[in-house]
């Protein structure tokens, strides 16, 4: 089987075909919190459900008394596209609003350039399990704070403080509903992402050798 | 043990629509062979020799989607299946020997910087 390997041109080759290059992120919160609505937002399709299967290896952790004889099923996820020219596509992936979803998250976050964790300051504590996952996974995340309303409740500082995060991590507001918006959060993740490599090579460069 | 509520149930609202297994798969839910990601790209090894014993209708539409490489998420957009639906029908493809199917591109450390600059770029210019 052949296997694709970039060429300088930003092509993958398969068969001598080129291949468009896919990147994705992932867009993570508390169920209700815009995920779907962002996505929706900024994509070029209109946010398509897609179906995850859940076999026994995720039940088992929660109470399923009720479905002991039925070891499948499947649970809805919504994603979206960005287009840039034929070569590149990024992908929008909303996560399952739910913990006891997380073996989907791992494999939803693999490989993904990083995440937006969508946070609703009425329900801060819904997106900590988020933030923890991909702190722990050393996913590169930007926290975008939804104003519903347009209505700035609380400071910045005040978010970030509230959910402890460290300070290289960006915190923004938007507007989930609003292109524009969710344009300038994706840019926000992507020049993250960038600043921590370019941090990382410092580092590496600076290192002692031994 | 005893017998939850309702609202203890696990396949709650909150979790989202939950369906079942499709017939159109005879209950299968999960692919023959390796995991397909979402964003692998999948093309048909050669249009010309495909043996259709054995293959269903939904199989042959899956299979003119991928005359061109296509990301396994567009595939099941572009059929109105469900994506599990399709992984098992891809799977089924790649069985058969009928498709080659490209792990995703990792958009992840210093290697891909290139990229990332292009999504920005990209990104800028929407």
């Amino acid at each position: 089987m052949a296997y694709a390997d970039s060429d300088p041109n930003g092509h993958s080759d398969l068969n001598g075909r080129v291949v468009p290059i896919a990147v994705k992120i992932i867009v993570a919160g508390g169920f209700g919190v815009g995920k779907t609505t962002l996505i929706g937002s900024i994509s070029e399709i209109r946010p398509l459900r897609t179906e995850e299967v859940l076999t026994d290896r995720s039940i088992g952790v929660d109470n399923t008394i009720l479905i002991e004889d039925k070891t499948t099923t499947t649970v809805a996820m919504d994603f979206g596209r960005i287009s840039f020219g034929d070569s590149l596509v990024l992908y929008l992936f909303g996560t399952p609003g739910q913990e006891r979803f997380w073996f989907m998250w791992d494999e939803l976050s693999f490989g993904s350039l990083g995440a937006v964790v969508l946070a609703d300051t009425r329900r801060l504590a819904d997106c900590f399990a988020s933030i923890d996952y991909f702190e722990q996974r050393q996913i590169k995340f930007v926290v975008a704070v939804n104003c519903f309303d347009g209505a700035m409740r609380h400071e910045i500082s005040d978010v970030r403080n509230a959910l402890d995060l460290d300070p290289e991590v960006p915190v923004v507001l938007c507007d989930a509903r609003r292109r524009e918006s969710a344009k300038k959060v994706l840019m926000t993740l992507v020049e993250h992402v960038l600043q921590s490599i370019s941090a990382e090579v410092g580092r590496d460069e600076s290192a002692p050798v031994h | 043990m005893p017998v939850p509520s309702a609202e203890d149930r696990w396949f709650d609202a909150a979790a989202g629509p939950i369906v079942r297994p499709y017939a159109m798969t005879r209950g299968r839910t999960r692919p023959l062979g390796a995991a397909l990601d979402l964003v692998s790209i999948v093309v048909a090894a050669d249009p010309a020799s495909v043996d259709r014993y054995g293959l269903d209708p939904e199989h042959l539409d899956v299979l003119a989607l991928c005359r061109r490489p296509t990301p396994v998420a567009d595939i099941a957009s572009e059929i109105d299946l469900p994506l599990g639906v399709v992984r098992v029908l891809l799977g089924d493809l790649r069985h058969k020997g009928l498709i080659e199917v490209c792990p995703p591109t990792s958009s992840a450390g210093p290697a891909n910087e290139r990229i990332l600059r292009q999504v920005l770029d990209g990104l800028r210019g929407l």
